[in-house]
């Protein structure tokens, strides 16, 4: 069904294309605990996909998988038409996935503006010693990277903290200079993992505006993890629902709200 | 210099000035802005053309002669071009106030009939298209900033660097249009018209002609001889005639650049960055770096305390006299100038200051602390009286002449004459040409003859000849046994401790004075950290009995200093309250220039004030907030009532009272 829709325009005016990434039958276990089982699903290129489902339902571990930390037993993982083998985190950030922490990974003691700038190393080819020199290549890369940088830092309004160091700042603003590394990327997938996580309504407001403007503006594909679920249902293009580790359900969040499975899940069933 | 030479052959128009400056300083920097982390400049002739790509757009757009346009955003030179745009195309410019919101947006943009509207960003988009629904008028909309706005109908509405690409692809039909709409542009054409915030009542159009701001502009000039070269940094909103009159019509005049800063809250860094020469800010701008900085310096090592407070004793001493340049002994001058190597300067550096020539603040009072404390820091700030009615400049203070509790000297072609009832009523070549569409508010407001009243009470100081306010006049009044009220005289006293944010006296036509305070988050929220008390919101911390201690220390200290004038003692605060939320515009309780709307007090805190004069200990209310983004709730509290001791015959009368 999913081959029929090769490419279509939504609603709101945007395009959202074929394939990006495929998950096929994937089994992740450690030791005798099933975190996934045998879960299959796709992300469009242009969408904004969430994974939903309550506490322990696996969807950090889902995330691990497509951000190539974790490696699955079983399944496959298909990136832009290709079967991707056994990777290294950092080989997956060069294919163009880059992502956001559930708690702030940030480099605490540096700059906004240092920690925005390690986004761009995947697009850093100078070699040390071009750099550390800062001659010739190496400085042209770094006034083009900056370049990208104070877009992005204009693009989600921190201009007056780009010099303050992260450690100082309120939890909102850290999470919105992790959303910054991770746009200074400029990567074809981004994950988000519960990029609203303890914050209060305004901020959340903030955030959705953020992600909703991401998505339009660069045309960046989004895979996000979240527990607010007024905030899934009003974002997002497509809906995962995990429960112990299973998918119970899957497509548009009008579909996913009235799937049984996924309002038990969620309320909780009788058992008698 | 040239400017005071050729009054016969002076530029009838802001367009006119334009292309005079583009002649005589066309590579000089008009306008900065920081944008993506770098300043970007426009040359005067740059900018001349970036205008006039804009107006053919605009006229290709089809905008008529005698349009409005209004202009909705913050300070940024795209939208300073879209006035004198709009000046161009024989249409007249409306900045509005971007903090409105939209139903009181919807009243100017329907009052002023504006065809076209230009605005900063999506924000300002937004809340247009939302008042279309009630106001139809308007035609198109233009928008800066392209972000979030590219899946919007766009059948009426254009980017701007759209409709400039278009104004210069189209130039050779378009251009003979603009150059002859240009010609007809004299000294009485409309040059800008803006809304006055009010204080009672709707908004008013204030019209100002080319003649208005053009003979202001020069004559201000030349009164701080500015130059060419300065600098000034434009944050105030665009709707406000002070951000007019600095950023187009003396930055026009004279020929100086124009900076705007890169957002909102990076204000205080641009201002470092830029050094601005001339100057303006009100004095809760002033209030709140002062505060900033006794802050940090009371977190700083006893070293630098002591190094801090030594050097400032110095200044308090000997600053302002040699500001003024008058003689001061040679060991001061020493003391001084050590002073300054490791305090002032660094400080001055710190606060963006430092090249400061001339400036200015109005608006409100200004404590005199905090007005000495920058003056003894070596920076020449002087006060100003003015009104948008009189494009800005009633009175200002010459240099050598500055103090804190008067406004200056009538500004040069400025006359001054006080009414028998106290009213300042003045006449001037900046004296606006009438209300918009609301000619029995001309005719109460500004006489046959050009008189035109302030509205504000004071009376001119003999020995010197400067002008001192009192008071609103339609707030100074009565109590109930004749003494003299002026509530303003008192609140402003009050503001003058940091702890103090607000405070509203009431007692018109009653037997004795009470007030409402608004503490400050910020001084009194570090008080309460170094004390180590914790509060969880700010109304808790508004209630506590120690926090309302010091208010009332302060209210104390009010009473006795306000005793010390025979003609207001009536005026000491007898019973006051600390409030539960702070008071704002977004409720109608202040005006969008932060000043209190007394009226509306009134009312909604009724059961607070009749609390006030029934003797209760404690009061329980519920006030309804809105939220910046409109929507609005509820909060209640119960709020203490605290006695303050009065002095003087004060206080028998309190005794025979009771």
């Amino acid at each position: 069904m999913l081959d029929e829709m090769q490419s279509h325009v939504t609603e709101d005016g945007r395009t959202i294309g074929g394939v990006l990434m495929e998950m096929r039958n994937i089994t992740l276990r450690f030791g005798g605990v099933v975190a996934i089982k045998d879960i299959t699903f796709d992300i469009r290129e242009g969408e904004i996909r969430a994974i939903i489902g309550p506490n322990g339902a696996g969807k950090s571990s889902m995330l691990n998988v497509i951000s190539g930390f974790y490696h699955p037993q079983e399944g496959e993982v298909w990136f832009r038409g290709h079967k991707r083998p056994s990777m290294k985190p950092y080989q997956v950030a060069h294919q163009g996935i880059a992502r956001t922490f559930q708690n702030i990974a940030l480099f605490e003691g540096m700059s906004v503006l240092d920690n925005v700038m390690t986004g761009r190393l995947t697009h850093m080819k100078a070699g040390i010693f071009a750099q550390a020199l800062w001659k010739g290549r190496a400085e042209e890369e770094e006034v083009a990277n900056r370049e990208q940088v104070e877009k992005i830092i204009d693009f989600l309004e921190i201009q007056h903290i780009r010099k303050t160091p992260v450690g100082r700042l309120p939890y909102g603003l850290k999470k919105r200079v992790e959303l910054a590394r991770a746009l200074a990327a400029e990567p074809k997938l981004l994950l988000l993992d519960e990029p609203m996580a303890g914050m209060n309504v305004e901020e959340k407001e903030d955030m959705s505006r953020f992600i909703l403007d991401v998505n339009d503006e660069f045309g960046t594909t989004i895979a996000l993890i979240e527990h607010d679920m007024g905030v899934v249902m009003d974002l997002s293009d497509r809906v995962v629902v995990m429960d112990y580790g299973r998918k119970i359900g899957d497509g548009t969040p009008d579909e996913v709200r009235s799937n049984q499975d996924v309002i038990d899940a969620y309320l909780g069933v009788s058992h008698d | 210099m040239s400017q005071g030479a050729a009054p016969q052959s002076v530029p009838s128009s802001i367009p006119a000035l334009l292309a005079r400056n583009v002649a005589r300083f066309g590579d000089k920097p008009a306008y900065r802005e920081k944008e993506f982390g770098i300043w970007q400049s426009w040359t005067w002739a740059e900018a001349a053309d970036e205008i006039d790509a804009l107006a053919m757009g605009l006229i290709a757009l089809g905008l008529n002669e005698g349009d409005s346009v209004a202009i909705i955003g913050r300070n940024r030179p795209a939208l300073y071009w879209a006035m004198v745009a709009a000046q161009k195309c024989g249409a007249i410019p409306v900045p509005l106030y971007q903090d409105a919101v939209a139903e009181e947006m919807a009243y100017v943009l329907e009052h002023c009939g504006a065809r076209f509207v230009i605005c900063g960003d999506q924000e300002q988009v937004d809340k247009v298209i939302e008042v279309q629904e009630s106001v139809h008028g308007i035609d198109q909309i233009v928008y800066v900033d392209k972000r979030g706005l590219r899946k919007y109908d766009h059948t009426h509405m254009n980017a701007m660097a759209d409709v400039q690409a278009e104004g210069r692809a189209g130039h050779e039909r378009l251009e003979p249009v603009l150059r002859d709409r240009e010609a007809k542009l004299d000294a009485d054409t409309t040059c800008v018209m803006l809304y006055t915030s009010g204080t009672t009542g709707r908004p008013k159009g204030v019209v100002l002609s080319n003649r208005n701001i053009i003979e202001t502009s020069r004559a201000s000039a030349e009164f701080d001889h500015l130059e060419p070269g300065e600098e000034i940094l434009a944050y105030l909103p665009m709707a406000w005639v002070g951000d007019f009159i600095f950023s187009i019509g003396q930055a026009y005049w004279t020929g100086f650049c124009v900076n705007c800063p890169e957002s909102p809250d990076t204000m205080m860094t641009d201002l470092r960055e830029i050094g601005p020469t001339y100057y303006f800010a009100p004095p809760r701008v002033f209030e709140g770096q002062l505060t900033t900085v006794m802050i940090r310096m009371e977190d700083a090592g006893r070293f630098k305390r002591w190094l801090f407070d030594r050097s400032m004793a110095v200044a308090r001493r000997v600053g302002p006299a040699i500001l003024d340049g008058k003689p001061v002994s040679a060991m001061d001058r020493l003391s001084y100038r050590f002073g300054h190597l490791f305090v002032y300067g660094p400080l001055k550096n710190t606060l963006g200051l430092s090249r400061v020539r001339v400036g200015y603040t109005a608006g409100e009072a200004i404590g005199p602390e905090i007005f000495d404390f920058y003056r003894s820091l070596g920076i020449n700030l002087k006060q100003l009286y003015g009104q948008t009615e009189a494009s800005v400049f009633i009175t200002q203070q010459p240099d050598g002449e500055v103090r804190s509790d008067t406004v200056g000297v009538p500004s040069p072609g400025v006359e001054i004459k006080i009414a028998d009832n106290g009213e300042v009523f003045y006449r001037s070549p900046g004296t606006f040409v009438e209300y918009y569409k609301n000619p029995d508010s001309t005719a109460s407001t500004k006489d046959p003859e050009g008189w035109v009243a302030t509205g504000d009470a004071g009376f001119i100081e003999e020995s010197s000849g400067h002008l001192r306010i009192i008071d609103r006049a339609k707030d100074v009044g009565q109590m109930a046994d004749g003494r003299l009220f002026a509530p303003k005289y008192v609140e402003n006293k009050l503001k003058f401790f940091p702890n103090i944010l607000e405070a509203v006296v009431f007692g018109a036509g009653r037997d004795r004075c009470t007030a409402f305070i608004n503490i400050d988050l910020t001084a009194v929220g570090n008080w309460a950290e170094r004390n180590n008390i914790a509060y969880a919101s700010y109304q808790e911390l508004s209630q506590n009995p120690q926090v309302l201690e010091i208010v009332q220390g302060h209210v104390e200290a009010v009473n006795e200093s306000v005793a010390a004038d025979e003609m207001l003692s009536g005026c000491q605060i007898h019973r006051f309250l600390v409030l539960h939320k702070e008071l704002d515009a977004d409720d109608g309780e202040l005006t969008r220039t932060r000043k209190v709307r007394r009226r509306i007090i009134e009312e909604k805190y009724a059961d607070l004030i009749s609390a006030l004069y029934d003797g209760s200990e404690t009061v329980s209310t519920e006030t309804e907030v809105t939220y910046e983004d409109g929507r609005k709730g509820k909060i209640s509290a119960t709020l203490d009532i605290r006695d303050a001791k009065v002095v003087g015959g004060e206080e028998e009368r309190k005794v025979a009272a009771e």
